[in-house]
This record gives C-alpha cells, structure tokens and sequence, in this order.
C-alpha cells in the first residue's frame, strides 16, 4: 500500500473505531434534523382551527365541518392573520363576493394542507351545483414565501455538521498525535509532510461526504419531506471546500492549543457562535442588519448560502462559484495561519 | 570497522540552561552503545539531535556519513527510532500499526507481520495497540522502529515503566537485535541495564559526558571498595572490625553487618576459617559507585 492510502486508511480506521468522534459528527446532527423535522411537521389528528372573517357561504352551508374544523369568529381580517402567525389558528378565511380566501400558516403544515385540502373540496362540490363556476379558491400563506422548514434546516445542518466534523478531525488529529509523538515518528520516517497532510485531508473529505449522503437519505424520508432540486449534486464541490476551510481552522485551533480538551474547547467556541451567526439554525432574515453584514465574514455563511442554493433553492451549477471562491479564499488564508502555528512537538 | 555515528562538541540551550554542553563521542558499526544518566542530564536531548529531531545549537553531528538536520530522507530509511512515549495511530491493531510504519518505507505487510512475530507479538496481532501491557507495546514500539530493517537503532529509556520480567525480555530481545550486526544506542537511566547490555556507555550528568568506556572498564578503574556483608549478630562489630584490618569500614544496620574493603581475600579467608560463610554476600563495585566517584552524590535516577 502507498504511504497515502495506509495512512488514510488509519485516520478512517481511527475515526470509525472512536464511539465518540462519530457519534457527534454523524449521529448528533442528525439528532437535530430530527428534532427540527419532528417539530416542525406536527402529524397531529385533531381538529384544525381555523378563524373565519364575516360570512362565508360554504361554510355556514355545509354539514358536519365540525369534525375536521374548529370554526371561530372574527370580523377583523388584519388581527385574525395576526393570530394565525402567532400559531393560535391554522388559518383564516373570507368571502368576498366569489372569491374565497384563505390565510394559512407554514408552521404547521399538516393541518394547512388538511384545511387547504377541505376548501377545495367545498368549493368543488359548490361550483358543480352550478354551471359556469362562480367560485375560486386563492390560498395564501401568511409568512413570505420563504423555503419550507425541512428544505431550509437540511443545508444548513448539514453544513455544520461538515464544520464540526472537520475542525474537531483536524484538530484533534494534530494535538493528539503530537502529544503522543506520533508526528515525530512520522516526521522521522521518509514520508513527505505533503501525503501526511493530504491523507488527513482524504479522510476528512470522505468522512463528509459519508455524512452528506447519511444526511440527504434522512431528509428525503417521507416523515421529513426534503425535496431536493435538480442540481443538488453541486453540492458535492460546497462539501470538499468547506470540510477543508474547517480543517484549516481545526489546524489552527490544534496549533493553539497544547490538549485535546483545549483542542475541543477552542474548536467549539469558533464553530458554535459562528454557526448561530451565520444561520445555520434558523434564517437571519429577522436579525438585525449588522449581524447580517458580519455573517459575510464566515465561511459558514458562504457554505449555507452555497448548499441553499444548489440543494433547494434550485439555482444552477454555475450559482456557487462566488460562494465557493470566497470559501477557498478563506481556506487559503486560514491555512496559512495554521502552516505559521504548526509544531511537530510541544517543546 | 567505521565509525557509525560521529559526535562532535555538540551544545545545545534552552534559555539559560545548558541542556547538552559540549559532547563528544564516536559509535562504532555493531556496537551497543550506552548513554546513562539521570533524568535531566541532557540524554534525550543528545540522542534527539542525533536522530535529527532537534537543531544543535554548536556541533557536529554525522550519522552514517550523512548529516541528519536538516530532515535528511536519504538517512531516515537507514536509521530506526523507538521514542520515549509508544507512537502509535490512535485505535489500530498491533498489526494495523507495523504495516502503517512498514508502508511508510515501501516495505511489504508479509515483512511487517513477520517483525511482528520477532517481537513476539503474534498471537496479540489483532489487538488494539491502546489495550497492551506496557512490555508489549514497547516490543511493538521496537517492532515498528526495526520494520524496514535500519543499520541503526535508537532507544529512548526503553525499559522505563516495565515490570522486571518484561525488562528481562526486553533485554533479551535488544541482544539478540543487536547480535545482528546493528548499532544499536539506546539512553537510560538504569545502571544495570547498561551494565547488562552496553559494550560501552557513556555516563552523563549536566549535559556532559563525565565518563567514557566498557563498563566493566569503568568500574575497575574506579579501584572502589568491596562490600561483604554477613547477618548481623553473625559476628559482633568490634571483632568484625578487628578481623578486617585497620583499612576497612564496618557498619551494622540492625539486619546486615556490612565489611567495606579494599582486600577482600584475606577478610574472607578469616571469615571462611571460622565457618562464618553462610549466608554471605559479597559485591564489588558497579556503575552506581562509580557515579557516586564522578559526581560526589548519590545515584538516583
């Protein structure tokens, strides 16, 4: 075997073997997706309830609504949509001559689509009572139309899930082997630091591409409802570009620190803020808009923005390549920090 | 036979102390070579420059013709280094380990399984390096430092923290590793160990070579005392005293009477005359006095 695929193939053996590493880089965001897909997809079977505004006629008229919807009154259409999005109500309704209107939230998309779903129906059966068809359904969602929860939370997971696997992999590789002279030996046998460090970069490399395939396969289950767009194999480049900005932070953190506790500490104090900051969790939509302008300056922010696009927003291939320059850009100069901070030993 | 290792006035600092100041010495093809000293003595420092790990501030240094700083990749395929902390990748299998090393030197799996079983480690191939006693992952430490077959092997204090079975096999195997035709220069802070295995050795103490030669040489020069020591009771003080002559030195601790002297022959003729032979030690003078004699202070490692 060459050097490179021996040592490569001794990270992988290292990093599968260690209970803990891969429990947080695979299995604890995943414990998010699901955790977010949980929560946000409710499949509850109760009553839907919904605010009708002024009368609607295929309400007052039909039988037997009440078994699927909870119908309360109110006469201001402004507060009722205000009570929607608060999540008190799934929707809301109104009549305006022909026209019915509906007002439905994306949080709760079950019983949005169950209401939406009724009122097509309702409006079918009144328009087949008489010819031509008088009545039409416009269905509207309260907030903007920003992406679905699942299609807005997988890219952004899955990209810290990346961060966190490459930083805390090269890190701790580094700290670890230096405490234990592992890189002297390396260093004193006739291998070139180059395959070391590409090696590490390999293995990193595939690690998140595993990750990212674990990922996406959970997502498209049918309980979470991830659908990806056409060119969400762009996605691929993001992830090799992002795991190596991340290991060059990892590199710098371990270069830093002298333990693998402070290794770890360093590492998460980079990679959680920045995560937050960069909105990864949730959209920075509503952040104000410095924290907005300060998000440019981490490559996580780069990264979300890069997989949103090609994964669910269905830009083209050719949409990540500002993303994906800025992130090497970043990799290249954090790299640099980490070759001036690199000790083969803690003397 | 040339000379393997060639070490000239080699000084190195670390703020104001002088780790190694001034060392010189020379390592003949196939010897066994010693440097002894206690902890601190600026050992692991001489032996890291000489692998070329370390930068010497002054000196030269010549390992087999070649100089080894800076990183020389034209030596490293000839010299073997089994380091003070048992390197190895973290959750690999004794076996994993070898043929990682073996690849680094383009050498085959079948040669690195074969070193594996040298060491005596085949049946343990399949277990993970962390779960080895501490003798075991020494020997794969040196297994994987001999894999690629150097002409010269380093160790660094490669007893230390061993039980004293696994010392005496260790023992064995660096021997038989050495019987080979290897230079073989180990550090250590044990006396008997380089009084055991060293063809020569070097004694050390505030980054100096105090002493230089085979240590059966260095002891009788030392022209010591020699200690014979009886139960006590066996024979009362003043005439134990008596007995020995004027020269000699008696101390009784409550469990041996101990009769230091430098004419052993006649005191154990007398002692031998009056059937006072049983139970008798008698030790003559060993590496541990002869530090004592170059250093003024107790040996202690």
């Amino acid at each position: 075997m060459s050097p490179f695929r021996s040592l490569s193939r001794a990270m992988l053996l290292g990093f599968v073997r260690d209970k803990t590493s891969v429990f947080f880089t695979i299995l604890f965001p995943l414990m998010f997706l699901v955790l977010f897909g949980a929560l946000l997809t409710n499949q509850g079977v109760s009553k839907s309830k919904i605010i009708q505004v002024g009368p609607v006629a295929v309400l007052d008229q039909s039988q037997g609504l009440g078994e699927i919807l909870d119908i309360t009154r109110r006469n201001d259409l402004a507060a009722a949509q205000e009570e929607v999005r608060q999540g008190d109500f799934v929707a809301v309704v109104r009549q305006e001559g022909d026209r019915y209107q509906l007002f439905y939230t994306a949080a709760d998309q079950v019983r949005a689509g169950t209401v939406r779903g009724v009122f097509g129906q309702l409006i079918g059966q009144a328009n087949a009572a008489g010819v031509p068809q008088r009545f039409t359904l416009e269905a509207e969602q309260v907030e903007d139309k920003s992406l679905k929860v699942i299609q807005y939370v997988t890219p952004g997971l899955l990209s810290w899930a990346i961060s966190m696997g490459a930083t805390f992999g090269a890190a701790m590789t580094l700290v670890t082997w230096r405490q234990k002279k592992t890189l002297r030996r390396l260093r004193l046998a006739p291998v070139r630091t180059t395959t070391v460090v590409s090696a590490r970069v390999g293995a990193s490399v595939a690690i998140a591409l595993v990750q990212t395939a674990i990922f996406l396969g959970v997502a498209s289950l049918p309980m979470f409802g991830l659908r990806l767009s056409d060119y969400w194999w762009m996605c691929i480049p993001m992830v090799i570009a992002g795991t190596l900005v991340f290991m060059a932070i990892g590199m710098v953190a371990g270069g830093v620190a002298k333990t693998s506790e402070a290794a770890a500490g360093i590492a998460n104090l980079i990679v959680l803020p920045m995560a937050f900051l960069s909105g990864t969790f949730f959209p920075l939509d509503a952040a104000p808009a410095w924290v907005r302008t300060v998000s440019n300056i981490f490559p996580m922010k780069h990264l979300n923005e890069g997989m949103l696009d090609v994964m669910v927003r269905g830009q083209g291939p050719a949409s990540i390549l500002p993303e994906l320059g800025i992130i090497l850009g970043f990799g290249l100069v954090i790299g640099l920090i980490a070759v001036l901070l690199f000790r083969w030993d803690d003397v | 036979m040339g000379q393997t290792i060639i070490v000239q006035d080699l000084r190195k600092r670390y703020g104001d102390v002088h780790a190694v100041d001034g060392v010189s010495f020379s390592v003949e093809q196939g010897e066994f070579f010693g440097i002894l000293g206690p902890n601190g003595a600026g050992k692991t420092t001489t032996l890291e420059i000489i692998e070329g790990l370390r930068q010497a501030d002054a000196g030269t240094v010549e390992v087999l013709g070649m100089s080894p700083w800076p990183r020389n990749p034209r030596l490293l395929p000839k010299i073997g280094v089994q380091l003070q902390a048992s390197s190895f990748f973290e959750r690999l299998t004794a076996r994993e380990q070898i043929r990682t090393f073996a690849s680094l030197y383009g050498i085959p799996a079948r040669k690195a399984d074969e070193m594996l079983t040298v060491v005596g480690l085949e049946d343990k191939a399949g277990t993970q390096s962390e779960k080895l006693s501490g003798g075991q992952a020494q020997r794969l430490s040196i297994a994987c430092a001999l894999v690629h077959d150097p002409e010269v092997l380093f160790l660094d204090e490669p007893s230390a923290s061993l039980d004293p079975q696994a010392r005496r096999n260790l023992w064995d195997l660096l021997r038989s590793i050495n019987s080979t035709g290897r230079t073989v220069v180990l550090t250590t802070h044990y006396l008997d160990e380089a009084e055991s295995l060293c063809d020569r050795v070097a004694i050390m103490d505030h980054g100096k070579i105090l002493e230089l030669g085979p240590p059966a040489a260095l002891v009788r020069g030392l022209d010591s005392a020699t200690h014979i020591s009886l139960a006590t009771g066996v024979v009362a003080v003043a005439a134990a005293q008596e007995l020995a002559g004027p020269d000699a030195t008696v101390t009784d601790d409550g469990v041996s009477l101990t009769i230091a002297t430098r004419t052993p022959a006649p005191v154990l003729a007398e002692l031998a005359e009056r059937n006072l032979l049983t139970g008798i030690q008698v030790r003559g003078a060993t590496l541990e006095d002869v530090f004592l004699h170059l250093t003024g202070r107790e040996y202690r490692a």
